[in-house]
C-alpha cells in the first residue's frame, strides 16, 4: 500500500519551501491545491489520476522528442540552393564557428535537460507503480528535479519563431516537421508539471535510512499556522518551545559528511 | 499575525529541500542527510548570500560585453556587418515585427537587467534585516525564477540563425563573442536565483530572539 494513501486521514507536517513556516497540510481532495497562508508558496497539489496520467504523457513527450530532433526545424531556399537545420545542427554549427561553450549551453538546454528530464521522470513514473520503489529511484527523481529548470522547451520555440521571422526578411523560409514537434513539446511540458505530484512520488519511494517505526514524519507539530479549517494540536500548549515530542519525529542519520 | 509565527528552524526542525520531509535533526552541530532521500540537509542553503552576491556580481560583469559586442556578423559579398543585440531588435522593428521586437527587447535587455536588480536588492534588504514587505519579496524572487530561463531567447535565436544562414559565398552569419557572455549571464543569473534561499527573507521576523543555529550562514558572512 502506498505511503501516500495512509497519509490521507492524517495531517502532514510541512515546513514552506519558501518562507519555512510551519504548518499541516489539510487532506486535498483530488484536483485541490495547498497554498502557504503567508507567502502564497503552493505547497501541494494532488492532480487526478497523477501517476497514469503523467506515464502516458511523458512517453508521449519522449516520442515527440525524438520527432523534433530526428527531423528539420526549418529550411531556407535562396538562389536555386537549399539549406535545412536540426536542433544539433544548429548547436553543431556553433561549435564550428568557434562558439563551442554556447553550443554546449545550447545542446544542454535544447536536448541534454529535456531528454534527462523526461527519461528520469519515466523511470520514476515506471518504478513507482509498484510501491515501495527502490531506492534509486528517489536518485532519479532527484535528477528529474535538477534538470527541469534547464529544459527551455518553450523558449526555443520562440526562439525558432524569432529566427524565422528574422530571415523571412532575407531569403525563403520554411517550417519543417521539427518545428511543429518542438511545438507540440512545448504543450505537453507544462502539462506534465502540473500532473506530477511529486509529494506522492517521493512517498512511494522507499526510505534512504530504515526510519523508526512511527511512521512518515512528525505526526503532532505546533500548529500555531494552521491552515485555514484546521483545529490547532495540543501539542502546542503542552510544550511552549515548539518542539514535536521527539518519539514521535523522524530522526535523519547523523552519518558523517563526505 | 497576532502571535510570532513559528518556523521548522524555530521548532528545531529540517525540512529537505529534494523530498520536503520534515525531521528532526540528530544534533544542532549536525544536521545529517534526509531518512527518505538521502539528500543532504540544511537549514538555510549554505552560504547562500555569499554565493549569491558572487554570481550576481559576475553576471553583471558580462552583462556589458554581452550588449557592446556583437552577437551576429552577417557576411555579404561586398561587406560584413555586425550586430549587437540591441542592433537586432532594432532590426526587426524596422522590419516591420514590432511584436517580436518587443519581446526580444524584454526577454534580452530588460529580464537580465532587471533580474540583477531584483537579486541585489533582496540580498540587500536580507542583509539588513528587513521585515517589511515579506510576501512581496517572495513574490519578487518567484517572477526572477520564473523568468530567467526566456533570457536564453536571444541565443536560441543566434543560434538557428547561424545555423541556417550559411550561403558562403553569398551570404553567410556568424556567431559574434557577444553571445557567449549573453549565454554566461543568462546562466549566471539562473544559478544565482537557485543559490539565493527566500527563507532568509522571513528570518528576520522570526524575531524575537533568532537563535544562533537558526542561520549559521548568514552570521558567518557578516564579519
Amino acid at each position: 500500500m502506498p505511503e501516500g494513501k495512509q497519509l490521507g486521514g492524517e495531517l502532514t507536517p510541512v515546513a514552506c519551501h519558501q518562507c519555512d513556516l510551519l504548518q499541516v497540510l489539510p487532506d486535498l481532495p483530488t484536483g485541490g491545491k495547498a497554498s502557504c497562508p503567508r507567502c502564497g508558496y503552493t505547497l501541494a497539489t494532488r492532480p487526478v489520476d497523477s501517476i497514469e496520467r503523467s506515464l502516458a504523457l511523458t512517453i508521449a513527450a519522449l516520442l515527440v522528442l525524438v520527432v523534433a530532433n530526428a527531423t528539420p526545424l526549418m529550411g531556407l531556399s535562396a538562389v536555386g540552393r537549399h539549406a535545412s537545420t536540426t536542433i544539433i545542427g544548429g548547436a553543431y554549427q556553433m561549435w564550428l564557428e568557434g562558439q563551442e561553450l554556447t553550443a554546449a549551453i545550447v545542446a544542454f538546454c535544447a536536448i541534454i535537460a529535456p531528454a534527462g528530464f523526461l527519461l528520469c521522470l519515466l523511470l520514476v513514473l515506471l518504478a513507482v507503480r509498484r510501491p515501495p520503489a527502490p531506492r534509486w529511484v528517489g536518485g532519479m527523481l532527484r535528477w528529474a528535479e535538477y534538470t527541469r529548470p534547464w529544459a527551455m522547451t518553450e523558449v526555443m520555440m520562440l526562439g525558432i519563431m524569432v529566427a524565422l521571422i528574422k530571415i523571412a526578411d532575407l531569403a525563403k523560409v520554411d517550417a519543417g516537421i521539427g518545428m511543429f514537434a518542438v511545438g507540440v513539446l512545448m504543450l505537453l511540458f507544462p502539462a506534465i508539471l502540473s500532473s506530477v505530484d511529486t509529494e506522492e512520488l517521493w512517498a512511494r519511494v522507499a526510505w534512504h535510512e530504515p526510519g523508526p517505526k512511527s511512521g512518515p514524519a512528525t505526526r503532532r507539530l505546533p500548529a500555531s499556522n494552521p491552515m485555514v479549517g484546521l483545529e490547532k494540536t495540543d501539542a502546542e500548549k503542552a510544550d511552549p518551545e515548539g518542539r514535536p515530542e521527539s518519539t514521535n519525529s523522524q530522526t535523519p542519520s547523523s552519518r558523517s559528511r563526505s | 499575525m497576532t502571535t510570532a509565527p513559528v518556523t521548522a528552524t524555530k521548532a528545531g526542525l529540517l525540512s529537505c529541500e529534494t523530498c520536503g520531509l520534515l525531521s528532526q535533526p540528530a544534533s544542532t552541530d549536525e544536521s545529517g542527510y534526509c531518512p527518505r532521500c538521502g539528500g543532504e540537509l540544511e537549514a538555510r542553503r549554505h552560504r547562500s548570500i555569499e554565493r549569491t552576491w558572487a554570481l550576481v556580481i559576475a553576471a553583471a560583469i558580462c552583462y556589458i560585453p554581452a550588449n557592446m559586442l556583437p552577437v551576429l556578423g552577417t557576411t555579404t559579398l561586398v561587406s560584413t556587418e555586425y550586430d549587437t543585440i540591441m542592433g537586432g531588435v532594432v532590426f526587426l522593428f524596422s522590419s516591420g515585427s514590432w511584436p517580436l521586437a518587443l519581446i526580444v527587447l524584454i526577454a534580452s535587455v530588460m529580464v537580465p537587467l532587471g533580474k540583477l536588480v531584483a537579486l541585489s536588492y533582496l540580498l540587500i534588504t536580507v542583509r539588513r534585516g528587513s521585515v517589511q514587505r515579506g510576501t512581496e519579496r517572495t513574490q519578487l524572487y518567484r517572477v526572477v525564477e520564473f523568468v530567467g530561463r526566456w533570457s536564453m531567447l536571444d541565443v536560441f535565436v543566434d543560434t538557428f540563425t547561424v545555423a541556417l544562414v550559411q550561403l558562403d559565398p553569398l551570404m553567410s552569419v556568424h556567431p559574434g563573442a557577444g553571445v557567449l557572455f549573453f549565454a554566461a549571464v543568462v546562466v549566471l543569473t539562473m544559478i544565482a536565483a537557485s543559490t539565493f534561499d527566500p527563507r532568509l527573507i522571513w528570518d528576520a521576523s522570526a524575531e524575537p530572539a533568532p537563535s544562533k543555529e537558526n542561520s549559521p550562514q548568514q552570521e558567518s558572512n557578516l564579519g
